[in-house]
């Protein structure tokens, strides 16, 4: 299992969880846990079957895009954040 | 015990001295640190070009941090060559191997015709309002003289605009532009502290002004009462800003913003609020990724979470707005470690920052090596009649 943060704004997708325990061994896997589990994050994550471009995945703090993507891997321990844009001002 | 003729006269016997002339060639062969000890009113009158300014009195615990190297040569001098000659023996005890006191001083250096350095510093009032700038060696006058001579551009004052102006006016940022079209409403009270009650219904970039006019008046405000959009966005950058903070509550605005910057090579301080986090990082073109790096379009309207609905915690722009002072005060004086591709997230409920790293994307719409977008995009307006900041 592993940690995956919840950004404020998709909470409302999430039940209100601030952090999820999702399995996977790819960053693919993991979010397809989650959005098993909470369809509703599945139209603010995916766009055209690929990561939307207006929210970010960071593994240990790298952004996946840089790395090699959904397929990224995931240890047990890995921190992985969620982060879509945020406008508020 | 001596008088002071005769402990001058003794002095000068022990130290080696040069007059205006020899000086000269010194400096101008680019060894030595020239080392001006006159007072503060003195120096202001005008100084020998790159010289250090260090008063007699602190001459011993300030000389270290302008010649760290004791074996460099040192030219020291006064107004007519009798406190340096004090000041090159006091050097010498200290250990410095190659003083020379300039003989005549900087009076015999004038009058030679000899270049000099007159330049506006800060009179009384100032230097004792900004003496805890000056106190601090990567400040001090020159960097406070940067910062009266920057000019930082703010769009929105509100929850993240009203810290970051505030402490942008009463660092003595000497010129602050805020673009706002809104009002002040009884909800902004709550976080938006540049404004008052009594500002109620007055326009926010009136109010803002105001406040930072009262609190420091050597600051410029440059009131623009409108909305940024494509239409007026290059007349108000024509008006010439070093920096922009971005403290908008709409995608639209940030995307403009982030095109605008690239273009025209402008650092943005950008910071984002919603609830109880907080986001800030620099986009410094071509030194770093650019808002379209990060996210290259915004997302859906339908999509994007309503401002309306979003609520946030008074306190949290006050955070994130005043790191995004802080990051512009560095960026304009030069100093520190600039948030150039790191994002820095403030999680106020458990109290923790967290950064991730931001890298410039070579496919990058705007700032990458083949740019698709080359002119300003309107986007949809998201929060439709909920424009004021969250």
């Amino acid at each position: 299992m592993t940690k995956v943060r919840i950004p404020p704004t998709l909470r409302e997708q999430t039940g209100g969880e601030r952090e999820l325990s999702a399995d996977g061994e790819t960053v693919r896997e993991l979010l397809d846990d989650l959005m098993g589990r909470f369809p509703a994050l599945r139209s603010q994550l995916v766009e055209d079957g690929d990561l939307a471009p207006f929210v970010n995945v960071y593994v240990e703090g790298e952004d996946v895009r840089t790395l090699d993507g959904v397929d990224t891997e995931v240890r047990p321990g890995s921190t992985v954040i969620l982060l879509p844009a945020m406008a508020g001002g | 015990m001596p008088s002071y003729r005769e402990l001058l006269q003794q002095v000068r016997s022990e130290i080696s001295e040069v007059d205006a002339t020899h000086a000269r060639e010194l400096i101008e062969e680019g060894g030595p640190v020239v080392v001006d000890v006159r007072e503060q009113e003195e120096w202001d009158e005008g100084h020998i070009p790159g010289a250090v300014h260090i008063p007699r009195g602190h001459l011993e615990s300030r000389i270290e941090r302008a010649a760290p190297d004791p074996s460099r040569p040192v030219v020291v001098y006064c107004s007519a060559g009798n406190r340096s000659a004090f000041a090159a023996k006091t050097l010498a005890d200290l250990g410095y191997e190659d003083v020379v006191s300039l003989s005549g001083g900087f009076t015999d250096w004038k009058r030679n015709g000899f270049p000099v350095e007159l330049q506006a510093g800060l009179d009384a009032p100032r230097r004792a309002r900004y003496s805890r700038h000056l106190l601090i060696p990567e400040v001090g006058e020159a960097g406070q003289l940067k910062l009266l001579d920057s000019r930082v551009l703010l769009i929105g004052a509100g929850g993240l605009g009203s810290p970051a102006s505030l402490y942008l006016a009463a660092a003595g940022v000497g010129r602050v532009g805020i673009v706002d079209a809104d009002v002040v409403d009884e909800s902004n009270l709550q976080r938006q502290i540049v404004h008052s009650t009594d500002s109620l219904g007055e326009p926010k970039v009136e109010s803002a002004k105001r406040t930072i006019e009262a609190l420091n008046p050597d600051v410029q405000v440059i009131a623009y009462k409108e909305r940024l959009t494509s239409e007026n966005i290059e007349r108000i950058l024509a008006d010439g800003w070093d920096l922009i903070i971005d403290g908008a509550d709409n995608f639209p605005t940030r995307y403009l913003v982030n095109d605008a910057s690239v273009w025209h090579g402008i650092p943005v301080v950008h910071g984002s609020i919603y609830r109880f986090e907080g986001q800030v990082t620099v986009f410094k073109p071509h030194d770093g990724p650019c808002y379209r790096c990060l996210f290259p379009t915004p997302p859906p309207p339908e999509l994007a979470p309503s401002c309306a609905e979003g609520g946030v915690l008074g306190v949290l722009p006050g955070v994130i707005g005043s790191l995004q002072a802080s990051e512009a005060l560095k960026l304009a004086l030069d100093i520190g470690d600039p948030l150039i591709g790191r994002l820095l997230l403030f999680d106020a409920l458990s109290a923790e920052f967290t950064e991730v790293k931001l890298r410039r994307d070579p496919d990058c719409p705007v700032c990458g090596e083949q740019p698709t977008i080359t002119d300003y995009i309107d986007y949809v307006e998201f929060c439709a009649g909920t424009r004021e900041p969250a």
